[in-house]
């Protein structure tokens, strides 16, 4: 008798910890038209990272030695598979690869794209974009745009030490493993920043 | 750990092996091509060249991203992302494969100079650079 008191004392415990975590977990308050979350559970546990990590070494080399090597999951597969058909023209920049590379990160890409990647932002990218949108830029999606809308001109475009909104990990302190919580942010030459 | 330690092992003498090769692979096939003589000089003085961009109308040159002091690390110019320094001497994987002499060379060649570099101009700046 005296085990089951535990048990259900035990459970209880757990139960309240649990409604807790997903209390504080839910802190995108501004984030409404959610109809494609999987529910309270699934965000819970995808919460920690927002967007799938990249492990893919041969991307890390070809894509990361210029530039932030930017999740596969923060564009939909149109917008990869258009960009990839183009790399002599890479946003004013030579970026060709041999066939066989392009080919496969071409297939990297699409696979781990934000339509086929269960992430929190991956997922809110796509609902910011209308079908047949392929944006080229990151930057360029409304959920980027809504997301960093507060930030004054001075901390990122006119920030000597900044410049462009595309250096990820230059204020995401943890955007290469794939999180981009606001309580990781330090923008340089300014300092963290507090969204609320 | 031991087998990490030993794929390291493994890697890094490859890599040592590579160095050796990759150099000496590009000048025969730069020799095949029809380069006679190789003139380091000549590598530096392209190296440092400034070549108007037939778009934007400015001037670019490889020291724009590599930076004057080639044992110190370079910043791309647009994206700031660090790129390592030119010369073996500071970083002993520079120069040390074949596929990524030939790509970068192609890359580079036609944003900084507005085409792909002949064998000759690359025969010179590798020489330049090798020596570093």
């Amino acid at each position: 008798m005296k085990s089951l008191t535990k048990i259900i004392t035990a459970t209880g415990i757990a139960g309240i910890l649990l409604t807790t975590a997903i209390v504080i977990a839910d802190d995108d308050r501004y984030e409404k038209n959610e109809r494609h979350e999987k529910g309270y559970l699934g965000k819970f546990f995808s919460k920690k990272l927002d967007v799938a990590p990249v492990k893919n070494a041969l991307y890390k080399e070809e894509c990361g030695s210029c530039h932030f090597a930017y999740q596969p999951g923060l564009l939909p597969a149109r917008s990869w598979t258009k960009m990839m058909g183009d790399l002599e023209n890479h946003f004013d920049e030579n970026a060709e690869l041999d066939k066989d590379v392009q080919t496969k990160l071409t297939q990297y890409l699409v696979k781990n794209a934000a339509d086929h990647a269960n992430y929190k932002r991956s997922r809110r990218i796509m609902n910011s974009l209308s079908k047949t949108d392929s944006p080229l830029r990151i930057t360029e999606t409304p959920y980027f745009i809504r997301k960093h809308n507060e930030i004054p001109k001075r901390m990122v475009k006119d920030n000597p030490k900044l410049g462009s909104f595309s250096k990820c990990a230059a204020c995401h302190t943890y955007a290469e493993k794939g999180s981009y919580d606001d309580d990781a942010v330090n923008i340089p030459g300014i300092g963290r920043w507090d969204d609320d | 750990m031991i087998r990490k330690l030993g794929i390291t092992v493994v890697l890094f003498s490859a890599s040592t092996v590579i160095f050796a090769d990759a150099i000496s692979d590009m000048f025969t096939q730069y020799k095949a091509q029809g380069v006679t003589s190789i003139d380091a000089k000549a590598g530096q003085a392209m190296w440092s060249k400034e070549f108007k961009n037939q778009k934007t109308g400015k001037m670019r040159s490889c020291t724009n991203c590599h930076g004057n002091d080639l044992t110190q690390a370079g910043k791309h110019v647009k994206t700031g992302k660090e790129i390592k320094p030119m010369a073996p001497s500071a970083y002993n994987k520079r120069l040390t494969d074949v596929k990524k002499i030939k790509k970068w060379f192609k890359r580079n060649c036609k944003w900084t100079v507005g085409r792909e570099c002949s064998a000759q101009e690359q025969a010179d700046i590798l020489s330049y650079l090798q020596k570093l």
